[in-house]
């Protein structure tokens, strides 16, 4: 599912090490690196895969699926075109503990965030970049 | 223990210029104080120092803003002679400091020279540099959830940690506010009026859990420290503070704040382990603690990185402000952090260190102190020194 383009969202310069994140959104499926010889999740990159060394590493669909484990409530404006408050949370996805990824929860009001809230990944289309978002499950 | 190189190198002198909010002086002129203080303080004169360190790395021709004041225009200012010369990062704020202790036990240079300069409060006639259309490294991950400051981060750790253990905002006022008497006791800080446990109740909230008071203090100001051979300090104007241990380590991912496997501690969980490998003594004999308060949160980690209290303990252990007051157990932060004191990057807790174990604190002096601990930054950026009058 795709999202509008909210203001104020300051992109990031697409590289080797972050295009394919960035851009997955267009498939529909978020994808993250992983080791091909040993399975496991890296995020951010890395040239080899910090447990068994291995090169084999590509990026790979996850399932889109997390928890939220932190949030808070910003109330500063730090941009003058971005509404306060806003939320501004980390989820967890459920292939790796480790692969914790921000969120802004659109469309889920502020008094119904939680820790532990289940969330599923949605993509706002900024034409080259796709930046992942989580809404709750349910709504999802 | 072996002997770690570090225990032969001791801070010799100590200079801070005016910290203020508003100023006709020109940042980088208040860098040139701060470091003339040292030097003199030191009993030496510019031609003895061939060193020289700051943090972090800074353009030439710069004197205002985040970096006021580089090597090249202080070397030009003060018409420096240098043997070995360092900036840029490291473990935290401390980087330079540990690069300047190794150059000075490795024979590079006898005294060196190291600072930090700020002007973020002077007026910038550009308006600052232009916003990159498109970010690179770290804020290219945080940016585009609109999570610009290092605020919001250090919050998504609170929240997890606060969350998990039942810490209150109520325990946490304890920082700010204990800061704030500490900060009535010191003429150079910025903020000095007492601060009431329902002023900072009913702040304006910048990121929860963090309001305005648990934010540090932009400002313009310098804080330069010499770093000699033990062997030279004895026969200088001061008693020695020498190192006891440097910690610097780094054992987990330090490129996001949350990608470490043992989230949410931060690097400054390494950075005590580090430290305390290089060291016999243990938590119960450290008399004063300097830790990071750039948001509270990271000074009340520090305090349970440290051991200081177990993990999940440090709301109870900050409680009612008693344990950590400049009379309690472990005095924390004694001339009001940078929540008070203003930001000076760590540079003041190491100076108010090397104050305190000189025994020359005056009013806000912790009785019998033999033993600090400084602890600099969060996330994946940070370092520890422990210190000491004991030579």
């Amino acid at each position: 599912m795709s999202l509008a383009p909210q203001p104020g969202r300051q992109l990031p310069l697409l590289n080797e090490m972050n295009r394919y994140f960035w851009i997955s959104g267009a498939t529909g499926r978020l994808q993250v690196l992983r080791c091909g010889d040993c399975g496991t999740w890296i995020h951010p990159y890395a040239g080899l895969c910090p447990k068994c060394r291995s090169g084999k590493l590509a990026p790979e669909a996850v399932s889109g699926r997390g928890t939220v484990v932190g949030y808070t409530v910003n109330q500063h404006p730090w941009q003058p075109d971005v509404p306060v408050p806003y939320v501004v949370a980390l989820v967890e996805l459920e292939e790796q503990s480790n692969i914790r990824l921000l969120t802004n929860l659109p469309g889920c009001p502020i008094d119904a965030v939680h820790i532990g809230m289940a969330v599923e990944v949605c993509f706002e289309d900024h034409g080259d970049v796709y930046v992942p978002q989580f809404q709750p499950r349910s709504a999802a | 223990m072996s002997r770690y190189l570090e225990k032969t190198v001791a801070v010799t002198g100590v200079g801070m210029s005016e910290i203020n909010r508003n100023t006709s002086v020109y940042p980088f002129l208040l860098a040139v104080d701060a470091c003339r203080k040292a030097i003199a303080d030191a009993g030496l004169k510019p031609e003895d120092i061939d060193g020289a360190t700051c943090w972090p790395a800074s353009l030439d021709g710069v004197g205002e803003g985040f970096h006021a004041a580089a090597i090249s225009d202080i070397h030009a200012t003060l018409g420096l002679k240098l043997n070995w010369y360092s900036s840029g990062e490291g473990a935290g704020q401390f980087g330079g400091i540990n690069n300047a202790i190794a150059a000075v036990a490795a024979g590079y240079a006898n005294h060196v020279l190291c600072w930090r300069a700020l002007g973020q409060r002077y007026p910038d006639p550009t308006g600052g540099p232009a916003e990159p259309e498109r970010l690179i490294g770290w804020r290219s991950w945080s940016a585009p959830y609109w999570a610009p400051s290092a605020v919001t981060w250090v919050s998504l750790h609170a929240s997890v940690h606060m969350n998990r253990y039942g810490i209150t905002r109520e325990q946490m006022s304890a920082i700010p506010i204990t800061l704030r008497r500490n900060a009535g006791l010191n003429p150079a800080a910025i903020y000095k009026d007492p601060l009431s446990f329902d002023q900072y109740m009913e702040a304006r909230m910048i990121s929860w859990p963090h309001c305005l008071y648990d934010c540090d203090v932009p400002c313009n100001g310098a804080t330069a420290v010499i770093i000699s051979r033990l062997d030279a300090a004895k026969d200088m104007p001061h008693k020695p503070v020498r190192f006891e241990a440097v910690g610097s380590a780094a054992y987990d991912r330090m490129d996001t704040w949350w990608a470490r496997n043992d989230f949410p501690h931060m690097i400054m969980h390494d950075a005590a382990a580090g430290m305390w490998k290089r060291t016999d003594l243990k938590p119960k004999d450290v008399g004063s603690a300097h830790l990071y308060d750039g948001f509270t949160y990271l000074t009340m980690l520090w305090l349970e990185a440290l051991g200081f209290c177990k993990e999940g303990e440090v709301g109870a252990f900050i409680e009612g402000g008693q344990r950590i007051s400049i009379d309690g157990e472990l005095p924390v932060n004694t001339n009001g952090g940078q929540l008070s004191e203003g930001r000076l990057h760590a540079f003041g807790h190491l100076h108010e260190a090397v104050v305190q174990l000189r025994g020359d604190a005056g009013a806000r002096q912790v009785k019998d102190l033999k033993v600090s601990v400084a602890g600099v930054g969060g996330g994946g950026f940070g370092g520890a020194l422990m210190l000491t009058n004991q030579t």
